[in-house]
């Protein structure tokens, strides 16, 4: 089984001529909490980050996800499109999606023009820098997840910079796309309050493109897929943080003004 | 204030009532259509508990207290009649709607017409001895219902009950599921309901005297009498049920009376008290329009209402609660609904009695059940979603697939059985065990778990890979045997308890010619369902003991499981719901001319019933409990509730309209990050189940911590209301098999 190729490989990989191909971790259709209203969400697999608190590290190899067309990805969602049409909306996640770009894009460009439904994409933008400003027109909201506001403790906590993660979230607010930010907080990797003022002050400077920010409270409920992959867990003695810790950070945030989850 | 406020007796109780129908003879729903107002408005006119009610449910509070503590509180030994006992209070000075079921709070009351076995074993467990006379007068001079089906019974049923391919069977007590018209007592008085059952009763003077016609004469003239003891019995709590009730709190007060006769008289397994919120609406907005009543005062009496409702007991047997966990009564009371005119039957009440769980607290009864339908009031639908949201302890079922069958007044029996109020009974008949008779079909009607020849007449199957075609042949022959076996045991229990154990006073306030449903049910769908996916579209391979007998199963591949809205395993959970069916309905005869339904439910015996069964060809190891009603197998349903319920939704209701029972469980976390957002996403996935024509839901939503902490502290979690299949249950009621089923249950939670 090939590495977790680098994105430039992977695009030329499933930009040749034909259909692009798509890696699929799961689906889930009953979750609220990924976009407005009730989400279908395909978590497609690959991802090019190793942050130390993946809840999900068996979505990080392209490849450990199980193949499917742009026909078999639209049977899928299809027969919720009315309760969705009403109720919320399509939501893609990962995994990392834009690491399957071509095969993204051209699923959100099906969903908007075939059952007209709200989109989201859930993404940490490292790679968005490679897309053309056209792949975004079917996409309604992102989902952008921001790990870390302070450059070196982002690559520290990540394994990549930051610089691209902080211009996507620009050129979204120059393409006119709304926003909500994602931070999960774990104690002593992510609650400094020095940097989550940063991450506000930040936040604020984009505009009303960002609805919300989005609070998510590190959990270890993850623990058990790093033990069945046999790789070591950095936070397994990570403690989640607790109730005041979580209103504390919202409090920050909120303290700038911003609309807090 | 005192409590019970002398409310003036005026000339006219029917005063401002609209409509003629209903005047001259018994037509409660002709009374409603007339005279209710819909509401379309939000939850925001509700007024919170007075200190008279927060001080009353305290006072019981401490009797609750005691009773968690020592299984039952106390115990009448006088045998139960409506008159039985003496009038009873909690505390007399402070409330407002009265009625016991025995002298005192708590204290359970015995049945012996049921079963004089169930009640010396309830007795006994709890440290009490029944009075020697009891004892000798149904022993020796009156024959008890459990006595009547055992003379009838047949050795395969015997076989059958034992092994648990059929179980729950009403043999022993109550069969309960009736419900009597209680809002007959407070709209007409048992003054005008006698006369009618006396012009009924003469109106079969010239009749053929067949076998029917004679039983049902008899069983009027109980009827009429049982109507004179609820009279005496309101008497004695210085209430004139004679005449028709002449303001809201008489209202209250009268229909309450008519089900607490019921509820002395029958220990019925669900006895539900119907659909009567919407109907006390138009005493309480008449009352309130003629200034005579405040919020407050309306709100007050629905309160205590609510209180008795919760304190109805019956004294059972440890295994009895085993089975049905915690308690429960099924006080069923439906809400909502929308009339065939399309106006919503939401009214001010709808709300009242749902804010009762915020006034009193969350607890599993009364058994709140909404009538859902996508056309409901939005602020109704909202305010619904959030009492589940914060209590969990109401359940949902589908007004849009109800109403073309059944009308507008119908009201659930137990969980999810729909019938026409004061028009229809049911048979209760429990449940045949449709994952074990998969094993009897490949074991040649061998039990695997007993190792007896429970269904004689089989071959077992002597392959070592399963074939689909060989098992789904042998499968509908084992079907054949067991609803030939399941309806004729249902004949013999019925034609008993009618006989030893009439519910008289239930059926008094029932019309003369009703119509009968023999309500059959299935279990261990999602483990028959998948055992046949896994045959068809993976490999399954038998592993037999020194005996032959096949133990176990290995299966090689993957497969399809039912709860993921993929047609190859749901139709096959489909197949099963229709074929069972059919193989009921053709059986050759169904007491009293009973019309066979079906339920897929199973209340809390899932748990049961997958202890008493064995390795099944899913994967399933025996002992493992079933998922209850029609709920995908635990952990199984791997897309999420939407898909889920998608799946469930595919079960014909024609096929089962005893009701299809899901309970789906949430995280509040999953349902959104914001109260209001919450709100409308629960709301919207209720529309849209509704919509792909589900039938029930329980809605659950809280954390996995909340039960493991409250396993763990359960003092501290006292009116913790969880719902199962078709009903609610105190949390820390359950046995621990049972809290752990329900924590083992899929969490709808993203990771």
């Amino acid at each position: 089984m090939p590495k977790a190729s680098s994105a430039a490989q992977l695009n030329r990989m499933s930009a040749e001529p034909g259909l692009p191909t798509g890696y699929l971790h799961s689906v889930e259709t009953g979750a609220a909490v990924d976009g407005p209203g009730m989400r279908f969400i395909f978590f497609v697999s690959g991802c090019q980050f190793r942050c130390q608190y993946c809840h999900n590290p068996d979505t990080w190899k392209l490849h450990n996800g199980r193949p499917l067309s742009l026909d078999e990805a639209m049977a899928e969602v299809r027969p919720y499109k009315g309760f969705l049409r009403m109720a919320g909306g399509v939501t893609i996640s990962g995994g990392e999606p834009l690491m399957q770009a071509p095969f993204v894009g051209a699923l959100f460009q099906r969903i908007k023009s075939e059952l007209g439904l709200h989109t989201a994409l859930d993404t940490q933008g490292f790679l968005a820098g490679n897309l053309p400003d056209a792949w975004f027109d079917p996409v309604d909201l992102v989902l952008l997840d921001i790990k870390q506001i302070d450059p070196e403790k982002h690559l520290k906590l990540t394994g990549q910079a930051l610089q691209p993660t902080l211009d996507f979230a620009k050129r979204l607010v120059r393409l006119g796309k709304k926003m909500w930010i994602r931070y999960v907080l774990v104690p002593d990797i992510t609650d400094n309050d020095v940097d989550i003022l940063t991450l506000a002050d930040f936040v604020v400077s984009l505009g009303p493109a960002v609805e919300r920010v989005e609070v998510l409270p590190f959990h270890q409920m993850g623990a058990h897929k790093w033990e069945s992959l046999g790789i070591d867990y950095p936070l397994a003695r990570t403690p989640t943080p607790t109730a005041e810790q979580v209103q504390r950070a919202r409090s920050l945030l909120a303290s700038r003004g911003l609309l807090v989850t | 204030m005192t409590a019970v406020s002398q409310a003036h007796i005026s000339v006219d109780p029917w005063r401002d009532f609209a409509g003629a129908t209903w005047k001259t003879r018994v037509d409660v729903r002709d009374f409603i259509q007339a005279n209710y107002t819909p509401y379309e408005g939000d939850g925001s006119f509700l007024k919170g508990p007075t200190e008279r009610t927060s001080k009353l449910w305290a006072t019981l509070g401490e009797l609750l207290k005691q009773e968690r503590a020592k299984g039952v509180l106390d115990v009448s030994l006088i045998p139960t009649s409506i008159t039985a006992h003496d009038a009873g209070y909690i505390d007399r000075a402070n409330e407002i709607i009265v009625g016991l079921q025995t002298d005192a709070p708590l204290k359970r009351a015995v049945f012996p017409n049921g079963g004089l076995r169930m009640v010396k074993s309830g007795l006994e467990a709890y440290g009490y001895k029944i009075d020697p006379e009891v004892d000798e007068i149904w022993t020796k001079y009156r024959k008890d219902h459990n006595s009547g089906v055992f003379d009838i019974y047949t050795p395969e049923i015997l076989a059958a009950r034992k092994s648990a391919v059929i179980t729950g069977l009403p043999d022993a007590y109550g069969r309960g599921r009736i419900i009597g018209d209680y809002r007959r007592v407070a709209l007409y008085g048992t003054d005008f309901l006698r006369d009618e059952k006396q012009r009924e009763f003469h109106d079969l003077d010239d009749a053929v005297f067949t076998d029917d016609v004679v039983r049902l004469r008899e069983e009027i003239s109980e009827q009429f009498r049982a109507l004179d003891e609820l009279r005496k019995m309101g008497a004695k709590y210085g209430v004139d049920l004679s005449r028709p009730a002449d303001n809201a709190r008489e209202a209250i007060q009268w229909t309450y009376l008519g089900y607490l006769a019921a509820v002395k008289e029958q220990n019925g397994a669900a006895m539900s008290i119907g659909r009567i919120s919407t109907f006390l609406d138009i005493y309480i907005e008449r009352d309130l329009t003629a200034g005579v009543l405040t919020e407050e005062q309306a709100q007050e009496m629905i309160d205590d209402l609510v209180i008795k409702l919760r304190i109805v007991r019956f004294l059972r047997t440890p295994e009895y609660d085993q089975l049905f966990s915690g308690d429960p009564t099924w006080v069923t009371e439906s809400i909502g609904g929308i009339g065939e005119d399309g106006r919503p039957l939401v009214t001010r009440n709808s709300f009242r009695i749902l804010e009762t769980l915020y006034n009193l607290g969350a607890a599993p009864e009364p058994n709140l059940t909404v009538l859902w339908s996508t056309r409901l009031p939005q602020a109704f639908k909202e305010y619904c979603a959030k009492v589940s949201i914060d209590t969990s302890a109401i359940q949902y079922e589908n007004d849009d697939v109800m109403r073309p069958l059944w009308g507008n007044d119908y009201g659930i029996a137990c969980c999810v059985s729909a019938m026409r109020i004061g028009k229809q009974m049911q048979f209760f008949g429990a449940r045949a065990n449709l994952a074990k008779a998969l094993l009897y079909a490949i074991n040649g009607g061998v039990d695997e778990k007993l190792g007896i020849k429970v269904a004689p007449g089989f071959e077992p199957i002597t392959g070592d890979v399963l074939d689909y075609d060989e098992v789904v042949a042998k499968y509908g022959k084992m079907m054949d045997w067991l609803a030939k076996t399941y309806v004729k045991a249902l004949n013999c229990i019925h034609y008993s308890h009618d006989k030893y154990a009439y519910e008289r006073i239930e059926m008094a306030l029932h019309d003369r010619d009703i119509l009968r449903t023999m309500a059959c049910g299935i279990a261990g769908l999602s483990v028959a369902a998948d055992s046949l996916s896994a045959i068809k579209y993976a490999k399954v391979h038998v592993i037999r003991d020194e005996k032959g007998l096949a133990v176990d199963y290995r299966i090689e591949g993957d497969y399809p499981a039912y709860g993921n809205n993929d047609d190859r395993a749901d139709d096959i959970a489909v197949w099963l719901t229709q074929t069972f069916m059919e193989k009921v309905k053709a059986q050759p005869h169904f007491y009293r001319n009973a019309t066979p339904t079906q339920s897929v439910l199973t209340i809390t015996s899932n748990v049961v019933y997958g202890k008493k069964t064995g390795n099944t060809p899913d994967g399933r190891r025996g002992g493992t409990p079933f998922a209850p009603g029609a709920n995908p197998m635990n952990g199984r349903d791997v897309k999420g509730f939407v898909a889920a319920g998608a799946s469930v939704a595919k079960l014909p209701y024609c096929s089962a309209v005893d009701g299809i029972s899901w309970t789906a469980s949430a995280t509040p976390g999953a349902l959104g990050h914001l109260p209001e957002e919450r709100q409308r996403n629960l709301a919207n996935c209720l529309d849209a189940f509704a919509a792909a024509n589900g039938h029930h839901v329980n809605v659950n939503v809280f954390n996995r911590d909340t039960l493991l902490d409250a396993m763990e502290h359960p003092e501290l979690y006292p009116q913790l209301t969880v719902r199962v299949s078709g009903y609610a249950v105190n949390f820390v009621k359950l046995s621990r098999e049972q809290q752990l089923d329900v924590i083992s249950r899929t969490f709808h939670e993203k990771v």
